[in-house]
C-alpha cells in the first residue's frame, strides 16, 4: 500500500520531568515545555512509514500560541515534511472537541488517509481528541495503539486494552492514536535539524478554518493534591502494634 | 495529578519508549534524571582480588604503634558521647561495619572495629577531643564515593561518618547563600535548590551518595567546574572541629570578608587530614530556566579543539559543560547499562556533550544554532543530535555520567586523574597504549585481549582534565608497576598534575613529589604538625611515607 499523506497533530506541553505547581490558583507555565511524548511517538511513526515507503508525504500540525511554532520544527527536524500551525491566542486554553473540529477543517483540505495522534496529552490527559474526530469526520478508529502493520488496503492494528491486546483490522481512511510501546522516538540529529529550518509551514487562524474555538467547559478551581502526611517512626514492635490498632486501625 | 498517573500505571515500559537511561531500574517512577547507583557487579576475579586488605596490599605501611587499641572503655565512651544508639556500630554488628570498611571501587578494605555517626557537631568535637587525648586515630568519612582510598581505613582507624549530620541550616533567597550540615547529600541539596529556583555550583556522577563535607575536603571538581568555579570561590565559610575537639567557625556566611588569614581555603581538599568539616556556608547560582544539551561525534582529536573553540567562541557566557569521551567508552555504556541508546549513527573516534544554561530561551536556541551550524558546515562534526526535552537531555547526561561505573563493571579498573594542557590530553591515553602495548601488556588491535584490555579517555575538556582509565584482568603489583610510575614522569614532563580533582588520598600519596616540589612538601607537613600534633586525623594517607 502506498499511501499519499499522514497528518499528525502535535501538542506543545509542559515537559513530562517538570514538576508542576500550582500558584495563585493557575499553573506556573514559565517552566520548560517540549512535545506531547505520545505525539512524538505519532511522529515518529509517520516517519518510519514514509522511510518504509508506505506513504509519501507527513505533515504535522499543532494547535497553539505562536511558540508552538517551536514544536513543529521538532516534529519538522524528526523528518515530518512540513507543517501546518493553526495559530490560536496566548493563553487560551482550546479544548478537545474544538481541536478536533480545528483537525477536522485541515484534514479535509490536505486530504490524509491516516491521521495519527498521541492517545492523550500529558497536561489534561482528556484522551479525547483523537476519537472526537473520528466521529466527526465518519471515519473508523484504532486507539491505543501498540503495533501497526500494513495488510494490503487494510491496516491491522493491535490495540491495549485492559486484558490485554486487542487486535483489529481497518480500512482507510482511519484514526489512530499511539500508545507508549509502539515505537521509541529518535533524536533530532543536526543535519535534520538544519533541513527542517527550510521546510515549509503555513500558518491558519481557527477564523480562517471558519472554526468557533470558545469551548463549553469552564474550569472554576486548580489546586495541587493534598500534601502527603508524614510518617511516624516509632520505638518499638509494641509501639508499632499499638498503632496499627488504634490510629490505623488496620489490626 | 493526572499527567503522571497516565504514564506511571505504564511504569515499567515507560522506560523503554521514552529515552530515559536511569541506572535504577524499577525503583524510580517520576524522576528521569540520571543518577549514580552505587549497583556494581565486579567479574569473579576482579572481586576475589578487591577483597584483599589495604595493609597486606601496601605491606610497607605498618600501624604506628603509638596509636592506641580500642577497648572496651573506649567504646563505653563513645557510646555516651553518642546520644543515638545508632550513631555506634561496633565489631558486634559485623555486616554493618562492612561498607565503612570498603571503598566504592572495592579496591580498598580497612579493619576498622569501631563507625561513629555523630548527629551534631558538639557530638564530633567530644568525640575528637577523646580520641586526641588517647591517641586514637581517626578517618572521617562522608559518602565513600572517592576514588584514591581516602576514606577507608587502613588499619583499625576508627571511622568517623558525617551520614547523621544531614540538616539544612538555611537558606537565604536574595543571596543564594545556603548554610548546611556536613553530611548533607549533594542530590538532596540540589533538589531542595531547584524547588527555590537555584542550583548547587557542583555536580558529578556521584552525586547521589556523596556528601558535601567530603566535597568540600576534596576540592571535588565535576561537570559545572567549567561554567560556576571551584569550591575554593564558592564557599563562603565552614564550621570545623580540630583534632583536639576545638570548634573553628571559618569565617561567616559572607560574600566578602577580608578579616584574617582565609583559613578554610586550608580545609578545602585538605582530605580530613588537618580538621573535621562539620557544616559549609556555599554560595549557590540561580538555577538557569533554559538548558540546552546537545551530543556530538568527532573524528579526530584536532577536530574536537576545533570544536571547542568554537564553543568558547559562539556560546560564551551560556556554555555550561563540555565533556568528551571516546567510543571504547561508549561502546561500554551500551554493554553495561540498560536502556541506553546512541543519540546519533555515526561511530566517531570521539564524542562531545554540551550544555549550554542562560536566563532566556530564545536568546540560547539562537546561539546554540548558530554554532550546530557552524560545525556541521565546516566539518568539524561528523554527526550529532540536540535534546528536544529534558528526558532527551538526560538520556544524554546519563550516556557521559554512566561511563565510570561501566567501567567499574568491567573490572580491574585503574583510574588516573589527570590536568595537562589541552591540546595533549589524548597524547596521553595514546601513549600509554603503545607503552603498554611494546610491553605485550595491551592488544593495539583493539581485541581487548591483553591483561590491559582496555585504555581509554574521557573527562572535562573545558577544565584539561583527563580522566585515563584501564580496564584489566585485576590489579596486580606488575601491571601497576608497568602503568604508574612511566605515566607519572610522563605527567611530570608535560607539567600536568597527576591528581586534577580526584585527590590524594592512599594511591596518589607516594607520588606527590611528580608535582610538588620538597619545600612544598615541607611546608604542607609544618602545618599538619601545627593543626594535628598527633597525626591522628586520617594517618597513612595524603603525604608520601617517609
Amino acid at each position: 500500500m502506498s499511501l499519499n499523506r499522514i497528518l499528525v497533530p502535535v501538542k506543545r506541553v509542559i515537559d513530562y520531568a517538570v514538576k508542576v505547581r500550582v500558584t495563585g490558583g493557575k499553573i506556573d507555565t514559565n517552566v520548560k515545555h517540549s512535545m506531547n511524548p505520545f505525539d512524538e511517538i505519532a511522529v515518529e511513526q509517520a516517519v518510519r512509514m514514509r522511510e518504509g515507503k508506505q506513504v509519501k508525504e507527513v505533515i504535522a500540525m499543532t494547535v497553539g500560541p505562536t511558540k508552538s511554532l517551536e514544536t513543529l520544527r521538532t516534529a519538522l527536524a524528526m523528518g515530518a515534511d512540513r507543517a501546518i500551525h493553526v495559530e490560536t491566542p496566548e493563553g487560551t486554553e482550546i479544548l478537545p472537541l474544538q481541536v478536533a473540529k480545528l483537525i477536522r477543517a485541515v484534514a479535509e483540505k490536505e486530504k490524509p488517509e491516516v491521521v495519527i495522534l498521541g492517545k492523550q496529552a500529558i497536561d489534561d490527559d482528556s484522551s479525547q481528541t483523537g476519537q472526537m474526530l473520528a466521529g466527526l469526520l465518519g471515519w473508523s478508529q484504532a486507539t491505543f495503539a501498540n503495533k501497526i502493520a500494513v495488510a494490503g488496503d487494510k491496516l491491522t492494528v493491535d490495540r491495549e486494552v485492559d486484558g490485554g491486546l486487542e487486535t483489529i483490522s481497518t480500512k482507510l481512511p482511519t484514526i489512530i492514536t499511539t500508545d507508549l510501546r509502539l515505537n521509541e522516538p529518535r533524536y533530532a540529529t543536526l543535519p535534520n535539524i538544519m533541513k527542517a529550518k527550510k521546510k515549509k509551514v503555513d500558518k491558519f487562524t481557527p477564523a480562517d478554518l471558519k472554526v468557533d474555538i470558545k469551548g463549553s467547559i469552564e474550569t472554576i478551581k486548580i489546586e495541587e493534591p493534598a500534601k502527603r502526611s508524614g510518617g511516624k517512626k516509632v520505638a518499638s514492635v509494641d509501639e508499632l502494634i499499638d498503632k496499627l490498632k488504634n490510629e490505623a486501625k488496620v489490626l | 495529578m493526572p499527567r503522571l498517573a497516565a504514564l506511571s500505571t505504564r511504569l515499567p515500559l515507560l522506560r523503554t519508549a521514552v529515552a530515559a537511561a536511569s541506572a535504577i531500574p524499577r525503583r524510580r517512577i517520576v524522576c528521569l534524571l540520571p543518577k549514580r547507583a552505587f549497583s556494581l557487579a565486579p567479574t569473579a576475579r576482579a572481586a576475589a582480588a578487591a577483597q584483599a586488605l589495604t595493609s597486606a596490599q601496601y605491606p610497607t605501611l605498618r600501624r604506628n604503634p603509638d596509636f592506641k587499641t580500642l577497648n572496651d572503655n573506649d567504646v563505653a565512651f563513645f557510646k555516651s558521647a553518642i546520644k543515638s544508639p545508632a550513631g555506634v556500630i561496633t565489631a558486634d554488628t559485623p555486616d554493618e561495619l562492612e561498607p565503612f570498611n570498603q571503598d566504592w571501587m572495592r579496591r580498598f578494605k580497612g579493619q576498622s572495629t569501631l563507625v561513629l555517626r555523630p548527629s551534631s557537631t558538639s557530638e564530633v568535637s567530644a568525640v575528637l577531643k577523646y580520641c586526641n587525648d588517647n591517641n586514637i586515630a581517626v578517618v572521617p568519612q562522608g559518602g565513600n564515593t572517592g576514588l584514591v582510598g581516602g576514606s577507608v581505613p587502613v588499619h583499625d582507624e576508627v571511622v568517623l561518618s558525617l551520614q547523621n549530620m544531614n540538616q539544612i541550616r538555611e537558606f537565604d533567597p536574595v543571596s543564594g547563600i545556603l548554610t548546611c550540615d556536613a553530611g548533607c547529600v549533594l542530590e538532596v541539596l540540589d533538589n531542595h535548590l531547584a524547588q527555590k529556583g537555584f542550583i548547587m555550583p557542583l555536580d558529578l556522577g556521584a552525586k547521589g551518595s556523596c556528601q558535601i563535607g567530603g566535597n568540600v575536603a576534596t576540592n571535588a571538581g565535576g561537570l559545572r567546574l567549567l561554567r560556576y568555579g571551584s569550591l575554593h570561590g564558592t564557599v563562603l565559610s565552614m564550621e570545623v572541629v580540630m583534632a583536639d575537639g576545638r570548634i573553628v567557625e571559618c569565617g561567616k556566611p559572607l560574600r566578602k570578608d577580608n578579616t584574617g588569614f582565609d583559613l578554610k581555603q586550608l580545609f578545602i581538599g585538605s582530605e580530613g587530614t588537618l580538621g573535621v568539616i562539620t557544616s559549609v556556608s556555599i554560595l549557590t547560582p540561580r538555577r538557569s530556566r533554559a538548558v540546552n544539551v546537545a551530543m556530538l561525534g568527532v573524528s579526530s582529536f584536532d577536530h574536537l579543539m576545533e570544536v571547542f573553540k568554537q564553543a568558547k567562541m559562539d556560546l560564551n557566557e551560556i556554555l555550561s559543560a563540555f565533556e568528551f569521551f571516546d567510543r571504547t567508552c561508549l561502546n561500554l555504556v551500551k554493554r553495561h547499562i540498560p536502556n541506553v541508546r546512541a543519540p546519533f549513527d555515526a561511530d566517531t573516534r570521539f564524542y562531545v556533550l554540551i550544555e549550554t544554561s542562560g536566563s532566556n530561551k530564545d536568546h540560547d536556541d539562537d546561539k546554540l544554532s548558530t554554532f550546530l551550524e557552524h560545525v556541521m558546515t565546516e566539518g568539524m562534526v561528523e554527526d550529532g543530535a540536540l535534546a528536544q526535552d529534558a528526558t532527551q537531555a538526560a538520556g544524554m547526561w546519563n550516556i557521559r555520567e554512566t561511563i565510570t561505573e561501566s567501567l567499574a563493571k568491567e573490572g580491574g579498573n585503574y583510574k588516573y586523574d589527570l590536568s595537562v594542557p589541552v591540546a595533549q590530553l589524548y597524547d596521553v591515553v595514546e601513549e600509554m597504549q603503545k607503552q603498554l602495548a611494546e610491553r605485550g601488556l595491551y592488544a593495539a588491535d583493539g581485541s581487548a585481549t591483553g591483561a590491559v584490555k582496555h585504555v581509554v579517555g574521557f573527562g572535562h575538556m573545558g577544565d584539561g582534565n583527563l580522566h585515563l582509565n584501564l580496564t584489566s584482568t585485576g590489579w596486580t603489583t606488575e601491571l601497576t608497576q608497568a602503568i604508574e610510575p612511566p605515566l607519572y614522569k610522563s605527567i611530570q614532563r608535560r607539567g600536568g598534575s597527576i591528581s586534577a580533582e580526584h585527590g590524594v588520598g592512599l594511591m596518589k600519596a607516594p607520588y606527590l613529589s611528580y608535582s610538588k616540589s620538597a619545600d612544598f612538601i615541607d611546608l604542607m607537613k609544618s602545618m599538619k604538625k601545627l593543626f594535628d600534633p598527633k597525626g591522628i586525623l586520617n594517618p597513612y594517607k595524603y603525604f608520601p611515607p617517609s
